[in-house]
């Protein structure tokens, strides 16, 4: 469980230009459910999203997953609970040019010094999961944007976490894209994983994974069904 | 353990193959490094080798030389005054020596005429005969059998007869010799029979060099008396001067050096920033991207040290640093041709390394630190 109590996040705080992004968002996210945030461009869904996944902190309140409070934790800890808790796939998928698609999934697990071929044939298991099995050494920049997103969903995969966070993840692609994503969402779903999205786009936030749909606008939750 | 091990193994194996993504950038970047290490390195490398050789040769020659002075000038000595230090006590032997600079306007270079002394047998000449130094030798294509034909400011003729050429072991301070038998010197410069250049003076323990230099000072006090000491040390502050002469006019590629670590030390591309995020984001440590980067500038670093070193080495050791040889070596225009003995100082190449790896590695440590501590989300905006 993800709960976020009072959550504000002001860029450029006393300076001219400061601008708030979220302001004062209490918020539960239940364990093994697919919740979306929608809203509009501006609305803080993206800001939000960052500050669940810890890649940011909170100008104010707390973010507490399992009880336990993050948003204080000093860097180093926090990266560890970013790194054990959280899968990222990103609006523009955010994978390294120059480096192939197997070179990309295994970036996140470097770090924890997993024995190499393990480590390879579990990311090349999850490119053929996912239907790239003969684009494994295929440098990023050479794939569509359907397969440079599974590349990015394998990569949030590979160290199994217990969230999947994925934003806008649907803006580049087509209609039967969209389908394949949707499945792969409904089977992490199936996994026991807990989903949580930001779109506006009405083929994701009124597909039935859906769980909880949470509204936002002006950086303040509006609404949130059911 | 074995964890920490797999974790460098994944980082190193991720700093190549991100190197490998920008080959042009970094092989370009490996070949200005290099250069700029080959530069210095062949300056620092010769200039310890030449000193080093100087500091050997000079060991060979007398602990006091001593030299009449008149007015603050150099005086020739006399045989009384060689007489006068006869019976000194530490004093092993005393040679009374003959030597001279010739302008040779043929040849366009400067050529010192030396007698040998009496107690080197090995090159002891008869009338009309000389032995040349290597540099005089190639100006005036000299070999042993040929002659040699000299003229004197005042138009006296020397012709003698090439015995031997010496060796160019000892060319550093023998490249613009010419040995002449006694009475041919004093012939060609006009001199009377009882005037010397200098005494040396072979001193019978070397540590009571500047005791026995003392009592003959008191004993000869026209004279000055120069130690083997003081001669090295010119010798070592004159090839520093020509060293330092050297890094001046290298000053230019050291510089564009500066500006291309400042380039670095002054922030990172949009692009390497950007990586550094999603590294971050994906679950990265602070030290994890430093270790990367420090990997990455590691094997450019390295890389180009190696080939710098191993370029300035070969430059240096055998081909006598052609590109430095006018402003390292010898005098006048006889630049002495010999070969220096390849050697390693780990010394000089720690310098090297201090001065080239390390502001590179500290210009690569601080932006990728700054970036890498701030959060992901702020750095990938």
């Amino acid at each position: 469980m993800i709960t976020l109590e009072g959550v504000t996040k002001v860029f450029n705080q006393g300076r001219h230009n400061e601008v708030t992004a979220v302001g004062g968002v209490d918020l539960d996210i239940a364990d093994g459910r697919v919740t979306v945030l929608r809203g509009p461009s501006g609305s803080g869904k993206t800001t939000l999203l960052t500050v669940i996944g810890c890649l940011a902190r909170p100008t104010t309140g707390r973010v507490r997953i399992d009880g336990e409070m993050v948003s204080g934790l000093p860097e180093r800890f926090l990266t560890e609970v970013r790194r054990r808790t959280f899968g990222f796939v990103f609006q523009k998928f955010n994978l390294i040019r120059g480096l192939s698609a197997l070179d990309n999934v295994v970036l996140p697990a470097l770090p924890l010094g997993v024995a190499h071929r393990s480590l390879v044939d579990k990311a090349v298991g999850l490119l053929e999961h996912f239907g790239l099995a003969d684009r494994v050494f295929l440098a990023v920049e050479n794939l569509s944007g359907g397969e440079a997103q599974r590349v990015a969903i394998a990569r949030a995969l590979i160290n199994d976490p217990a969230v999947v966070i994925a934003d806008e993840p649907t803006a580049s692609l087509d209609g039967e894209r969209v389908g394949q994503f949707l499945a792969i969402a409904e089977e992490l779903k199936r996994t026991g994983k807990t989903v949580l999205m930001t779109s506006h786009d009405p083929r994701i936030t009124e597909a039935a994974i859906v769980d909880r749909l949470v509204t936002m606008a002006d950086g303040r939750i509006v609404e949130v069904a059911p | 353990m074995r964890a920490a091990f797999e974790r460098r193994r994944h980082l190193l194996d991720f700093a190549v193959r991100s190197l490998a993504r920008r080959p042009t950038k970094n092989l370009g970047l490996v070949a200005i490094y290099a250069l700029v290490v080959f530069l210095v390195g062949s300056v620092m490398l010769y200039g310890a080798a030449i000193r080093r050789e100087a500091a050997v040769m000079l060991a060979s020659g007398p602990e006091l030389t001593a030299q009449a002075m008149v007015m603050g000038r150099h005086e020739m000595s006399r045989t009384t005054d060689v007489a006068a230090l006869k019976g000194l006590r530490g004093v092993r032997r005393i040679e009374p020596r003959l030597w001279g600079y010739l302008w040779d306007s043929a040849g366009a270079a400067n050529y010192t005429l030396m007698v040998p002394p009496a107690s080197d047998g090995a090159h002891a000449l008869a009338k009309g005969e000389a032995i040349v130094g290597e540099g005089v030798a190639r100006a005036r294509r000299l070999a042993p059998g040929k002659m040699l034909f000299l003229v004197s400011p005042a138009g006296k003729f020397l012709k003698t007869k090439v015995k031997s050429v010496l060796p160019a072991d000892s060319a550093l301070v023998s490249s613009d010799l010419v040995l002449v038998e006694e009475s041919d010197f004093r012939a060609f410069f006009e001199l009377p029979p009882d005037v010397w250049t200098d005494v040396a003076i072979t001193v019978a323990n070397p540590r009571e060099v500047a005791t026995v230099a003392e009592k003959a000072a008191l004993k000869l006090p026209g004279h000055r008396f120069v130690t083997r000491a003081d001669m090295t040390r010119t010798a070592e502050a004159l090839f520093s001067w020509r060293e330092g002469l050297a890094l001046a006019l290298l000053a230019g590629a050291l510089l564009a050096f500066a500006i291309l670590a400042f380039d670095k030390a002054s922030g990172l591309s949009a692009e390497e920033k950007r990586e550094i995020g999603i590294l971050k984001a994906i679950g990265w440590e602070t030290r994890d991207v430093i270790s990367a980067k420090l990997f990455e500038g590691g094997l450019i670093s390295g890389l180009a040290f190696l080939l710098g070193v191993i370029g300035a080495w070969t430059h240096v050791f055998f081909f006598s640093a052609g590109l430095f040889e006018p402003v390292l070596k010898g005098w006048a225009t006889l630049y002495p041709h010999f070969p220096l003995a390849p050697t390693i100082d780990a010394l000089e190449i720690a310098t090297l390394a201090m001065l080239t790896i390390v502001p590179y590695m500290a210009a690569i440590l601080v932006p990728v630190w700054r970036t890498a501590a701030a959060d992901p989300d702020a750095v990938m905006r």
